[in-house]
């Protein structure tokens, strides 16, 4: 078993989509900042340099850069490497049309903080048509209040559950 | 979001299928900005010019349907009318004139031409350029814009005094066909004023300090900021303020700054921040100075140098001339390039001035509508790249995968003549 956190905000693109959580505090550039085809982040001295938010729930404090942002956005949900759905804290045109063309459900002005409460390889549901994010915490927190209601099994199958996310995380790392 | 009965009717389909797609596409974008309605605008400037890169992804050749897609953000191809507003091509992925040093393949170039001539025929005018406002593109102070190009769309914000967000290809795409675009952000008073003070002690004089100092405050304040540069003497020109807002508008998200005194909506320190105390009290002295420079300077560790980019954004005549200069009685490298990028327009008067030939016989060259970055090419081979620009230099070595140097025009032209980067930090 393992612990649900649920928060609400502003829905702006409909749907619902759940996977696994990329998370950043900082922004993320668009044209010359991501590679659309594997979904990379490419800036140089951005922290997710590397990684791929193709089928994640990308959490990230929005767009900044050049105004290629939704055509590169718009780009990878040709080409399939999309996020699973987009979570941010700070709009501005860039991440408003760029969540548009993406077709994701996407969502803002949560009534929590995002970046303390979502981590990288949560898994995490995005209601957008509802307006209503759930977070199901991996290990960490989550299986230390497990442990503490007595649910040492539960914890035990949260671990397996991470150890899985990793190992899928690194399959879509080149 | 409000519609007038013009826009209703646009969105009912009154105009057709693809005015009434561009109208869905502005009601979405405008509803999750939380845009109460549109304005109305007369000045778009877009990006429609389409390689295979969109049309494969597409899985459509035809020109209709890559502008139904990646313009429009369209469900469907549709039949595309000509445009409504004066709109603008900025810069592409192609010089129409030295496309084989590029690399591009015979189909590639014209596949590219083809579409250079379909927006023609719907009425885009072809400035091919980053800076429209170096040709003919210049709006008045007040007026509602609808432009891409984060560089030109901090300059005439900031500089000229007109009014842009920074739109991207499916907003401006669909304003193209409407005439309109959400009356939010930067269109509205309330949000022009300053928010961040930057107070300058040190001094900020040539292209390379302006250059530095955009970068720094780029990486300083959040995306939403509207920095106020307080503190410079002497009047800089468009070139500093080109690479200023160029550079602040890459390593972070600034759409508008004042510099008191000098830009449209700045006479003063107090208009500027019109009243408000600012969020933010920041220093750059010559500290901040040499971060910004080794921030800029991060990827680049090797001194032999294969490409030397002049020209992001598109350089004036002025620059070229003095790239002309500093190469006098001297020649580029064998192992270098020095490849210099201006508007399409400004090509032809450099040709009439010799610029260009003077150039090509130094063994450098002179090439436009296009950059680097944005075409993603290089020369074979290339490893390292050197630049006066902090926005080609932040970003050509995540694109291309190569190490850039970061310094003046003199030290970039030496570069290209000794084929040894021995820039010095200032």
């Amino acid at each position: 078993m393992s612990e649900n956190v649920v928060l609400t905000g502003r829905g702006l693109v409909g749907g619902v989509a759940e996977g696994e959580a990329l998370v950043t505090r900082e922004a993320i550039s668009g044209w010359g900042g991501v590679e659309p085809r594997k979904g990379r982040v490419i800036e140089s001295r951005h922290e997710l340099v590397g990684q791929s938010f193709a089928g994640k729930v990308l959490v990230f404090r929005g767009a900044k850069g050049s105004s290629g942002w939704s055509g590169m956005f718009h780009m990878s949900r040709l080409m399939g490497s999309a996020p699973a759905a987009m979570v941010f804290t700070t709009m501005n045109t860039k991440i408003a049309l760029g969540v548009v063309v993406t077709h994701v459900p996407a969502i803002t002005d949560l009534d929590g903080d995002p970046f303390q409460l979502i981590h990288t390889g949560d898994w995490v549901r995005v209601d957008a048509d509802r307006g209503e994010l759930t977070i199901t915490r991996q290990g960490g927190d989550a299986a230390e209040t497990a442990r503490h209601r007595g649910l040492a099994r539960g914890s035990m199958m949260d671990s397996d559950a991470a150890a899985q996310g990793r190992a899928l995380a690194e399959e879509l790392d080149p | 979001m409000r519609l007038a009965d013009d826009e209703r009717a646009m969105l009912d389909g009154e105009q057709g299928e693809a005015v009434a797609a561009a109208m869905d596409l502005l009601v979405r974008y405008g509803e999750v900005l939380g845009a109460e309605r549109l304005v109305d605008t007369d000045n778009v400037c877009g990006a429609n010019l389409f390689g295979s890169r969109h049309s494969l992804v597409c899985g459509s050749p035809s020109p209709d349907g890559a502008f139904s897609e990646h313009s429009l953000d369209a469900p469907r191809e549709l039949p595309i009318p000509p445009v409504k507003a004066q709109s603008y091509q900025l810069i592409g992925p192609m010089d129409t004139k030295h496309w084989q040093v590029q690399g591009l393949p015979q189909a590639e170039h014209d596949e590219i031409m083809a579409s250079e001539q379909y927006n023609a025929e719907h009425g885009i005018h072809l400035l091919n350029t980053c800076t429209p406002y170096q040709v003919g593109n210049v709006p008045l102070k007040g007026e509602h814009c609808a432009w891409m190009e984060s560089s030109a769309v901090v300059y005439v914000n900031s500089v000229l005094g007109a009014r842009t967000n920074v739109e991207g290809r499916e907003s401006t795409g669909a304003a193209m066909l409407t005439g309109k675009i959400p009356y939010w952000g930067l269109h509205l008073d309330e949000n022009r004023r300053g928010s961040h003070l930057v107070e300058v002690t040190t001094p900020v004089v040539s292209n390379r300090d302006w250059g530095l100092l955009g970068y720094w405050i780029g990486e300083q304040v959040p995306e939403e900021a509207i920095p106020v540069v307080d503190g410079i003497s002497g009047t800089p020109d468009l070139v500093r303020l080109k690479h200023f807002g160029a550079a602040a508008a890459s390593s972070g998200g600034v759409e508008m700054y004042h510099v008191p005194g000098i830009t449209a909506e700045a006479r003063t320190r107090a208009e500027a921040l019109a009243g408000r105390t600012p969020v933010e009290h920041l220093r750059y002295g010559p500290a901040q100075r040499s971060e910004a420079y080794e921030h800029l300077n991060a990827t680049a560790s090797d001194t032999s140098v294969d490409l030397v980019m002049i020209g992001c954004p598109h350089a004036t005549l002025g620059q070229i001339r003095d790239v002309v200069r500093l190469l006098e009685g001297r020649r580029v490298h064998a192992d270098t390039e020095l490849w210099v990028f201006t508007p399409r327009a400004l090509r032809h008067v450099a040709e009439q001035n010799g610029y260009a030939r003077a150039l090509e016989d130094a063994g450098a060259l002179l090439m436009s509508d296009t950059c680097p970055a944005i075409g993603q090419f290089l020369p074979k081979g290339t490893r390292v790249i050197a630049t006066d620009s902090a926005k080609q230099v932040h970003y050509l070595p995540a694109i291309m995968n190569v190490q850039g140097w970061f310094g003046t025009l003199a030290e970039c032209v030496d570069a290209a003549v000794t084929g040894t980067w021995r820039g010095e930090q200032p």
